[in-house]
C-alpha cells in the first residue's frame, strides 16, 4: 500500500509491522513524531501484543528495553541527539548483553550551540558500542531497514543491537511516497522471536554477571567476530528482502555509476541523493564521476572500499560530522582500510566536511567537491581536511 | 575457572551454584553449638546471613563449616548463650 | 521443638562473597522466601552485584538480570513489559538495589517506575552509604556519619545532612504500598514483601541492613544493630497503604547512644550532638504518630 508519508511515519510502520513486544521510547526533536505515532497505534488497538512504556529518559528507554529484551521480547526504541547520547551507557550494556533490537536514531546536531537539524555527529559518537549501524537515504529505506534489521540482528550468528538512522527533518519530516508492506507479508519474511538466552522462570540463571579477566576479552572477541560475521547475513538479507519486496539497497555500499568514473564522492545519508543529482547533471557534462552510498557504517565495508579504491583515481569523503582528531571519521576508516590493502591501491584521497548542524548540502555544494577533487587530484591536495561552505569562502579552483 | 573459548555462551549467564565455593576458609573463629543448654528456638537458623545453618531431623541447630564465615551472628542471637565462638581450626 | 517462625524453604544458597554479618544477605535471603519461585530478579551495580559469585556462580536459584547501576526502576519497567506482553503475568518482578543505587543515581528511574503504576516491586536494602564502592557517602548517610568522602578530619568533616527519607518520597507518589523493615524482624520483613507482591501495581519495601563492614562494627552485633535502631525509634518499622498510615512496631524506647557507640562510624560524636539528634528523632516519631493518627480517620 502506498503512502505519501514522512521519515518518523515510515519508522512507526516499521515498527509496527515488526511486532515489537515491548517499546519503550521518550520524545526528543525530531524523532517525537515517531513516539506519537506508535501512540496513535495503541490507542486504536493496532498495537494490541505490544507494551509502551512511555519513560521519563531515554536512558531508561534503553536499559528498559534492554531487560525487556532479556526477558524474551522483541524491543523498539527511537531517539536523536543528545537523548542517543544520554543512552551511550547503555548503549554498551545492550550490545555487550547481545540484545538484538532495534533503535531508529533521528540525525541531529549536538549542542552547545542548541540545533535541532540534521548532522551525523550523535550516530557517530556510538561508533564504538558494539551496536550496528547502517544510514538511511530515503524514508522507504528506514522503512525496510527497521523489517530487514530486525531479521539480521535476531540471526544466531548476529545478536548485535542495530542502529538505523535517518536524517533529521530532511527525512523524519519531509513526506515522500513509501510502499507500506502488508503485515502478512512481513510476517512471513520476519518471523516470531524465539531467542536462546533468555529468562527461564525458576531457573538459575545471572544475565551479564562479574567476569574475571581470565574471560572477558573472549566475551568481547565474541561480540568483534559476530560484528564481522554479519556482514554476510547483511547481504544475504538485502537480497533476500528484494526478491520477496521487490526492494534491495546493494548490501553495505551501494555504488552508484562509480564502475567507470575517475573521481567519485563517498558519503551516508540524504546528501547522497543530492550527490546523485549532481552526478546526473556532471555525466552530461561528460565528467566521469560517481556517489559511493556508504549505508552500513558498522560494520565497516572495508572491501567494498578497498573495491572502489581500485577502480577511481580521486576519492572525496564527505562527511556531516567530526572527529575532532585528524579528519572525519569515514575518512579515518577509509584510509585505514587502505593502509593494509593487498592490492595496494593508493587513489587520491580527500576529506571534505559538510552540512554540520543542518546546513543545506545544495546541488552546487557537491558540484564545487567534485570540480575541487578533480583539481587537486591532478594538481596536488592544498588541505587533508578541508571543511566546506564556511561563512568565509575559500576559493575553490 | 576460566572456561575455554568454546564453552563460553555470547553472554555471561551464570548458572553453577556458588556452593562451589567454600567459604569457610574466612574464618577466624567458629561457632560451637552446645547442645544441652540449645531450645531449639531456631534463632540460628534464622539469623545466619550464609545459610550455614540447618536443623537436622531431631530439630538441632547444625553448623556447615564448609561454608562459615565465622560472623558470630548466631552466638549473639542465642537466648540461651549456647554457641561459642571458638579460635578453632578453620577446618 | 519451636515451629518456624519463617518459610523455610530457600532460593539463596552458601558460597557467596558477602562480608562477614552482612545485613544486605540476610535481607535477600528473607526477601526470596516471601517471593518464592515465580520471580525474576534486576539488581543494578551494588554490593549485590557481586555478592553472588564471579561468573559462572550465582548464589541465587533464579533469573537474576544484572543492570547498569542507577537503572533498577527501568529495568524492572521493562522486565514487566515483556512478561505481561508474553502473557506471563503471575510471576514477581522485584528489583533489588542498595540506597546508593536508589536514593541517588536511581530515583529518576524508580520515580518513572512508580508513577506508571508499575506492576513491580522495589526493594531497597539499606546500608547507609556506597558501600560496594568502599564506604562512601549517599544521601541515606545519616547525620554526624564517618564515611570515606566525609572523614572526619580536623574540621569535623563528617556527614551533615539529614538522611533522605525514601519511604515519604513514595508516600507522595501515591504509591499503593511501602514499608520499611529491618532484618532483626524477618518475620515482618517477609510479611510486607507478600503484602508487596500481592498488589497490581508498584511497592517499595526499605529494608535496613547493618554492614560492619562500613559502619566498623562487630559482625556479631548486625541483627543486635538492627534491632535497636528500630527500638531506639531512629528507623520505625511501618508501612503505608493508599495513603494509610501504620506503625507496626511502638517499642519502649532504648537510648540512641547505646545504637551509635556500637559502630566505629559515629564514634567521634560527643554527648551534645547525640542529644541534639535524639530529640530531632522523638520529633520525627511523634511526626510519624500523628500521621498514623491522622490518615487513619480519612
Amino acid at each position: 500500500m502506498k503512502q505519501v508519508i514522512t521519515g518518523n511515519s515510515a519508522t512507526a510502520y516499521g515498527a509496527k509491522l515488526s511486532r515489537p513486544g515491548v517499546i519503550s521510547a521518550y520524545p526528543i526533536t525530531p524523532q517525537t513524531t515517531i513516539v506519537e505515532y506508535i501512540a496513535n497505534f495503541m490507542a486504536d488497538g493496532e498495537l494490541e501484543n505490544t507494551q509502551y512504556i512511555k519513560v521519563e529518559s531515554e536512558h531508561s528507554a534503553m536499559a528498559s528495553c534492554i531487560s525487556a529484551g532479556i526477558a524474551g521480547s522483541r524491543v523498539f526504541t527511537a531517539t536523536s541527539s543528545h537523548g542517543l547520547a544520554l543512552m551511550h551507557e547503555v548503549l554498551m550494556w545492550a550490545a555487550g548483553a547481545r540484545i538484538p533490537m532495534v533503535m531508529v536514531n533521528v540525525n541531529r546536531a549536538m549542542g552547545p550551540p542548541w540545533s535541532v537539524w540534521a548532522d551525523h555527529q550523535d550516530s557517530i559518537a556510538q561508533r564504538d558500542t558494539g551496536w550496528m549501524q547502517v544510514f538511511a537515504e530515503n524514508n522507504q529505506e528506514i522503512l525496510d531497514l527497521v523489517i530487514q534489521s530486525y531479521k539480521i540482528a535476531e540471526n544466531s550468528d548476529v545478536m548485535l543491537p542495530n542502529m538505523i538512522t535517518q536524517d533529521a527533518f530532511y527525512l523524519s519530516h519531509t513526506v515522500e511516497p513509501v510502499d507500506i508492506p502488508e503485515q502478512e507479508a512481513v510476517d512471513e519474511f520476519l518471523p516470531a522471536y524465539e531467542p536462546d538466552h533468555t529468562v527461564n522462570i525458576g531457573k538459575r540463571q545471572g544475565f551479564g554477571s562479574l567476569v574475571m579477566p581470565d574471560n572477558y576479552m573472549e566475551f568481547r572477541y565474541k561480540m568483534a567476530k559476530a560484528m564481522d560475521d554479519s556482514r554476510n547475513i547483511i547481504k544475504k538479507t538485502d537480497a533476500e528482502f528484494g526478491k520477496k519486496f521487490g526492494r534491495s539497497y546493494g548490501g553495505m555500499m551501494e555504488f552508484y555509476k562509480c564502475e567507470d568514473a575517475d573521481y567519485v564522492l563517498l558519503g551516508a545519508g540524504t546528501s547522497v541523493s543530492t550527490a546523485r543529482q549532481a552526478v546526473d547533471e556532471l555525466r552530461k557534462e561528460g565528467k566521469k564521476v560517481g556517489i559511493a552510498k556508504l549505508r552500513y557504517f558498522r560494520p565497516f565495508p572495508y572491501e567494498e572500499v578497498r573495491k572502489l579504491a581500485s577502480m577511481v583515481k580521486g576519492i572525496g569523503v564527505f562527511e556531516r560530522t567530526f572527529t575532532f582528531g585528524h579528519g572525519g571519521p569515514f575518512y579515518n576508516e577509509v584510509m585505514g582500510a587502505l593502509y593494509n590493502d593487498p592490492a595496494g591501491s593508493k587513489p587520491f584521497i580527500k576529506n571534505y566536511i559538510l552540512g554540520l548542524g543542518g546546513r543545506d548540502v545544495k546541488l552546487d555544494d557537491v558540484k564545487d567537491v567534485f570540480k575541487n577533487l578533480e583539481h587537486e587530484t591532478n594538481n596536488g591536495i592544498t588541505e587533508e581536511v578541508q571543511w566546506h561552505g564556511l561563512l568565509k569562502p575559500q576559493e575553490v579552483k | 575457572m576460566a572456561k575455554t573459548y568454546d564453552e563460553l555462551p555470547i553472554m555471561p549467564i551464570s548458572d553453577t551454584s556458588s556452593e562451589g565455593v567454600k567459604t569457610g576458609s574466612w574464618r577466624t573463629y567458629m561457632p560451637v553449638i552446645d547442645l544441652k543448654k540449645c531450645v531449639k528456638c531456631n534463632n540460628c537458623w534464622k539469623f545466619c546471613p550464609d545459610v550455614a545453618i540447618y536443623i537436622g531431623e531431631e530439630g538441632f541447630p547444625h553448623v556447615n563449616y564448609d561454608y562459615c564465615k565465622g560472623c558470630g551472628i548466631c552466638a549473639n542471637e542465642c537466648p540461651t548463650k549456647a554457641i561459642n565462638m571458638t579460635r578453632g581450626d578453620s577446618e | 521443638m519451636t515451629k518456624l517462625t519463617i518459610p523455610a524453604e530457600e532460593y539463596m544458597n552458601s558460597g557467596h562473597m558477602a562480608c562477614q554479618g552482612c545485613g544486605a544477605g540476610l535481607a535477600m535471603r528473607y526477601a526470596l522466601k516471601a517471593l518464592g519461585e515465580k520471580t525474576v530478579i534486576s539488581i543494578p551495580a551494588c554490593c549485590w552485584a557481586v555478592i553472588p559469585g564471579v561468573y559462572p556462580n550465582s548464589c541465587l536459584n533464579l533469573p537474576l538480570v544484572y543492570t547498569a547501576f542507577e537503572v533498577t526502576g527501568a529495568s524492572i519497567s521493562g522486565i514487566r513489559a515483556a512478561l505481561d506482553a508474553q502473557g506471563k503475568k503471575d510471576v514477581n518482578v522485584v528489583g533489588f538495589a542498595g540506597d546508593g543505587g536508589t536514593a541517588d543515581i536511581g530515583l529518576q528511574s524508580l520515580s518513572g517506575m512508580v508513577e506508571r503504576n508499575t506492576n513491580a516491586i522495589y526493594i531497597c536494602y539499606d546500608n547507609e552509604a556506597y558501600m560496594n564502592t568502599g564506604i562512601q557517602r549517599s544521601s541515606s548517610t545519616p547525620e554526624g556519619t564517618w564515611t570515606t568522602t566525609t572523614p572526619v578530619g580536623t574540621t569535623k568533616y563528617w556527614e551533615l545532612t539529614k538522611k533522605k527519607n525514601m519511604v515519604e518520597i513514595m508516600v507522595a507518589h501515591n504509591i499503593p504500598y511501602t514499608a520499611t523493615a529491618s532484618v532483626a524482624y524477618p518475620e515482618d520483613l517477609i510479611r510486607k514483601v507478600k503484602k508487596a507482591a500481592s498488589i497490581d501495581g508498584p511497592s517499595y519495601i526499605h529494608i535496613f541492613a547493618p554492614c560492619p563492614t562500613g559502619w566498623k562494627s562487630d559482625p556479631s552485633k548486625s541483627v543486635e544493630l538492627a534491632r535497636k535502631v528500630v527500638t531506639s525509634h531512629i528507623f520505625p518499622l511501618y508501612e503505608v497503604e493508599n495513603g494509610v498510615y501504620k506503625i507496626n512496631m511502638k517499642p519502649k524506647k532504648t537510648p540512641i547512644k547505646e545504637y551509635l557507640m556500637m559502630q566505629g562510624r559515629f564514634r567521634h560524636l560527643d554527648d551534645e550532638f547525640i542529644e541534639k539528634y535524639d530529640k530531632e528523632i522523638e520529633k520525627d516519631w511523634e511526626k510519624l504518630i500523628q500521621k498514623e493518627a491522622f490518615t487513619s480517620e480519612q
